[in-house]
């Protein structure tokens, strides 16, 4: 397994890889499968689903809100189309989709064939799917949630919501924390333990760092919203007191468990999206990013500083002052690493050998500028008395909006038009590419910038509509035009994406020049990933292999989306070029004895062992499947269904456990 | 219907708005505002000149070979990044700790007290100390601070009347202190702010500062029990009140109305709106309201009650009488 470079019979040794790690495109293999690209793939496909449903409901609110006193929409369905918006866009699009990305690329930027847990990462995905449509077959009987995604007791308590409403809300998240709890774990094992020779913590791309980072966040915010469900639907369907001021329970207890995980969850709907900004900008920019090493721990540190701000949600709520005054410190506080990151990015580019202002360029820097926005609102907020007056308002819609399209919906942008051309083989369109982000760039100012002075002049949140003559009418009619731009945007780039598909020009391993190791293996890249374990000696592998290594074609910085240009390059693809760029030629891991990867050590990722990779397997499915089972059970109230649903449950986790010959392999060394 | 909802602005003197202050405490707030947008425009103008200008300067440029310039990451992350944000911040967080005390004014005598409770959807307002008990309406008189205990009978409600100071959140279980200083006479709207159920976007109520004398004529009126019928028309109106099922949820002090559901309405012609701010207070808007409140305000708990067209004549004549 590990030889002098002549040895090696490159094509032998694909042949064998494919015959390891294939799994049929028939209907069993693709519900069985566990290739960490395809999961990957089908959370970006997913989570973008769910964006668009978003959308749909976030545009059916502005065309109510478009006039004063309009009756497009009834109270009750206006308030469903926001919960379901706000819960939608932060729970199954802007979390699930920095998953799909970090799924992907994860272990090729690792230079690993897969996550570390195979088959936990297929059923973190059936259960991110399957407890979405959980929450939207609430829309069958008419009663979507409708609490608002914060869903404030004692308003969802059954007393004022007495229907399913809020149980979907509440049992579904529960079912998805699940799915992200699980997918953060394997993360986590993933980043530490399998990463290719040669790249020690220092060296690990700063997506890792931010991947990592969310995923501790997940593991450690998750469980304050799991004790905030259990309480709501022990108070609903059991009677019991937590949330309930007559007996001694208080409504301000599910605010703050609800806001302990919830700010975390903001900085885990961002820091991702932060990391794949730190990996496309140095590469626009022809340089390595400057302070990799502070934006690394700015990262770590937004983390850390984001489970102490929760109480900013509350500062309305009569707590007293040394409180709010520690929290708005804390606030304001949180803005320093993400200050220390956008001077890495404003240095990378004051200082950039050259400016490429391809389509995922053009994101990030409307990327900066709507962070720079969102961040500055953001410490207005952060001033105790001064969101006594915003908070509550459109002030806070627009600060919010402003962070979350910023900072998530841009890069994701960016992200899908510089990743891409990687998963499908085929690049975008670079002239598409710059309308759509013209035109949402566009969009999204109308429609939310407006939204700061409406909130100033006093219009409240999750209002169904509003009095005319308050000096608001035009502001919303604005922002309703906006959003018709806005969709316009997006609509353009779905646009973008099908033309890919069908008609892109095939994309090169490393179209844009960059230099991580999922460049290093061809787009798409072959299901193992790599046909021997890279070995790096830097944080830029691709580029310190440039030279020597990469054809004349690859010199050109970029490769051209026009198709009369791409013609030369086009057969370039495919080119088993990817394993000279990176290996430094002392040791070749080949790893060619079934399904296999590196296990490696966690600070100098020193080769330690040979992992063992599972199969495909039914399993995942059939648990996801069990518990879907088991949380409809408890949503119709059901003894019976509950019981069986549960030992269907235990018994899937046990077939999927059940040991076997194969179970326990002899353990190799490196 | 358009028409009834548009006489609402002509209830108020001006458009709500955080920073057109009418009293001290949301000038002091809007003075806040004023300097953290000041700093944000600041900082968002050199941050995108930093961006922006080696862009366009060195856009397409022609390829450079060689290492890439060494940058001062001191300088960047250092100063740029961490020092003089830290600077910033701290300003801005000496000038919050500044506008703190803007939410609790210390009265040179004993302060007005208000008491406000929120119903879904609706405020009811009582001055303990004056036996007033009203609805949707706060007066107060100019110059005084007064001081509103907020409460709340079902959900989370928030009270923000954004002309005169921030909100504080209405919490069942909870007793939270506001203050409200108006510095000059006027009508101002106010609103809730937290979301509470169907009909959050109408529970709003009027906020009326008057001179001292105004302000002790208006009380004196509403602590008044209603004025027994001056006419015979009233007198029926009176009756056919008292024999629908308005009483099983409203109070006409005076009378057998006492059911404590719904608003007080002894003084209800006196007010200036109807169905917590959704109306201007009117003859039209009333009878609107009372023949199907459902239409109007979606939800409400208000039902619509079956009357004859005389009955319901009546009874307007007769609500229209107790100023």
């Amino acid at each position: 397994m590990a030889g002098p470079v002549e040895r090696v019979d490159l094509a032998a040794l694909a042949t064998r890889l494919e015959e390891s790690w294939h799994t049929p495109k028939t209907l069993y293999g693709r519900l069985t499968t566990v290739d960490h690209k395809t999961i990957g793939m089908r959370y970006l496909a997913t989570a973008f689903v769910f964006l668009l449903l978003g959308g749909l409901q976030a545009g059916a609110m502005r065309a109510q809100l478009a006039r004063p006193e309009s009756h497009l929409l009834s109270p009750e369905a206006y308030d469903q189309l926001f919960s379901m918006h706000g819960t939608t866009m932060i729970f199954w699009y802007a979390s699930p989709v920095l998953s799909g990305f970090s799924n992907y690329l994860v272990p090729l930027m690792l230079g690993a064939r897969d996550m570390a847990f195979p088959r936990l990462n297929a059923f973190s995905y059936w259960t991110f799917l399957l407890s979405g449509l959980f929450i939207y077959s609430s829309a069958l009987g008419g009663v979507m949630p409708h609490g608002g995604w914060f869903a404030y007791v004692p308003y969802t308590n059954a007393q004022y919501s007495p229907q399913l409403n809020m149980d979907f809300y509440a049992l579904a998240l529960l079912f998805l924390t699940i799915s992200s709890t699980a997918g953060a774990i394997n993360f986590i094992v993933t980043i530490f333990k399998t990463r290719c020779p040669g790249m020690s913590v220092s060296r690990m791309p700063l997506f890792m760092w931010s991947t990592l980072t969310t995923s501790v966040s997940m593991v450690f915010a998750m469980p304050a919203l799991t004790a905030a469900l259990i309480f709501l639907e022990l108070d609903r369907r059991f009677g019991t007191h937590f949330y309930d001021p007559v007996r001694g329970g208080t409504p301000l207890l599910w605010q703050h468990l609800f806001w302990v995980f919830g700010h975390p969850w903001v900085y885990i709907v961002i820091l991702p999206a932060t990391g794949m900004a730190s990996m496309i900008i140095p590469t626009f920019c022809r340089r390595p990013i400057v302070g990799h090493v502070y934006v690394a721990l700015a990262t770590v540190s937004t983390g850390i500083f984001g489970f102490g701000v929760w109480a900013h949600h509350m500062f309305a709520t009569g707590m007293p002052a040394l409180s709010t005054a520690f929290f708005s410190a804390a606030s304001m506080g949180v803005s320093i690493p993400s200050g220390i990151q956008i001077f890495a990015w404003l240095a990378t580019i004051w200082a950039a050998r050259r400016h490429v202002l391809a389509t995922p360029m053009l994101f990030m820097l409307g990327f900066i500028c709507l962070f720079v926005i969102g961040g500055v609102s953001g410490v207005m907020t952060a001033s105790v008395p001064f969101d006594w007056q915003a908070t509550d308002t459109y002030f806070v819609v627009a600060h919010l909006h402003y962070v979350l399209i910023g900072i998530n919906l841009f890069p994701v942008l960016a992200g899908f038009y510089f990743w891409l051309p990687k998963m499908t083989g085929r690049m975008l369109s670079e002239r598409l590419g710059k309308w759509n982000f013209w035109v949402l760039f566009i969009g999204v100012n109308l429609t939310f910038f407006p939204m700061h002075v409406v909130g100033l002049r006093g219009m409240p949140r999750r209002v169904y509509t509003y009095p005319a003559g308050m000096g608001w009418d035009w502001l919303n009619l604005v922002e309703s035009v906006g959003a018709v731009v806005t969709v316009v945007g997006i609509a353009l780039f779905v646009v973008n994406v099908l033309w890919s598909l069908k008609r892109g020009v095939p994309a090169r391993a490393n179209p844009w020049g960059a230099a991580t190791l999922e460049w290093a293996t061809s787009s798409p890249p072959p299901e193992y990933n790599f046909t021997v374990i890279p070995t790096v000696s830097g944080r830029e592998p691709l580029w310190e292999a440039h030279d020597a290594l990469l054809g004349p074609a690859d010199q050109e910085d970029v490769q051209a989306t026009d198709p009369a240009r791409a013609v030369g390059h086009a057969t370039l693809h495919g080119a088993p070029r990817h394993e000279g760029a990176v290996v430094r030629l002392q040791e070749w891991r080949v790893l060619d004895e079934g399904k296999e990867t590196l296990e490696s050590t966690l600070l100098d990722a020193d080769p330690q062992a040979v992992l063992r990779m599972p199969g495909d397997s039914l399993w995942p499915l059939v648990l996801s499947l069990a518990l879907t089972g088991l949380f409809a059970a408890l949503l119709f109230k059901s003894p019976l269904w509950t019981a069986l649903a549960g030992v269907a449950t235990l018994g899937s986790i046990a077939g999927w456990l059940w040991p076997t010959a194969a179970t326990f392999p002899p353990r190799r060394a490196a | 219907m358009t028409m009834s909802f548009a006489q609402l602005r002509a209830v108020y003197d001006r458009a709500p708005s955080a920073f057109d202050a009418t009293g001290p405490q949301a000038a002091r707030l809007a003075t806040l505002g004023w300097t953290m947008i000041a700093i944000a425009t600041v900082v968002f103008l050199v941050v995108m000149a930093l961006l922006l200008v080696p862009v366009w300067r060195r856009r397409n440029a022609p390829r450079v070979d060689g290492p890439a310039e060494p940058v001062s990451e001191r300088a960047w992350i250092l100063y740029g990044g961490t020092a003089i944000p830290a600077l910033i911040l701290a300003g801005v967080f000496i000038v919050t700790l500044g506008a703190y005390d803007s939410a609790a004014p210390r009265p040179n005598g004993p302060p007005v007290t208000i008491e406000v409770i929120g119903h879904q959807w609706w405020w009811e307002v009582r001055y303990p100390g004056q036996h007033v008990l009203t609805a949707n309406e706060i007066h107060l008189p100019v110059g005084r601070p007064v001081k509103v205990l907020l409460r709340s009978e079902d959900v989370i409600h928030s009270f923000w009347v954004p002309n005169l100071a921030g909100k504080t959140d209405a919490i069942p279980g909870v007793t939270n202190v506001a203050w409200l200083e108006a510095d000059r006479p006027g009508v101002w709207r106010g609103t809730c702010a937290e979301y509470c159920g169907m009909q959050h976007a109408h529970m709003a109520l009027s906020v009326v500062a008057q001179d001292d004398a105004a302000f002790a004529r208006w009380t004196d009126s509403e602590r008044a029990v209603s004025a027994p019928p001056a006419d015979s028309g009233t007198l029926e109106g009176e009756q056919a009140f008292l024999q629908a099922q308005c009483v099983y949820c409203h109070t006409v002090r005076g009378t057998l109305a006492q059911g404590t559901v719904g608003p007080d309405l002894t003084h209800l012609a006196s007010r200036l709106t109807l169905a917590s701010g959704t109306l201007a207070n009117n003859r039209g808007n009333l009878m609107g309201w009372i023949v199907n409140p459902d239409r109007l305000k979606p939800g409400t708990k208000m039902p619509a009650v079956p009357l004859s067209g005389p009955q319901l004549v009546a009874i307007v004549n007769y609500l229209e009488s107790l100023k």
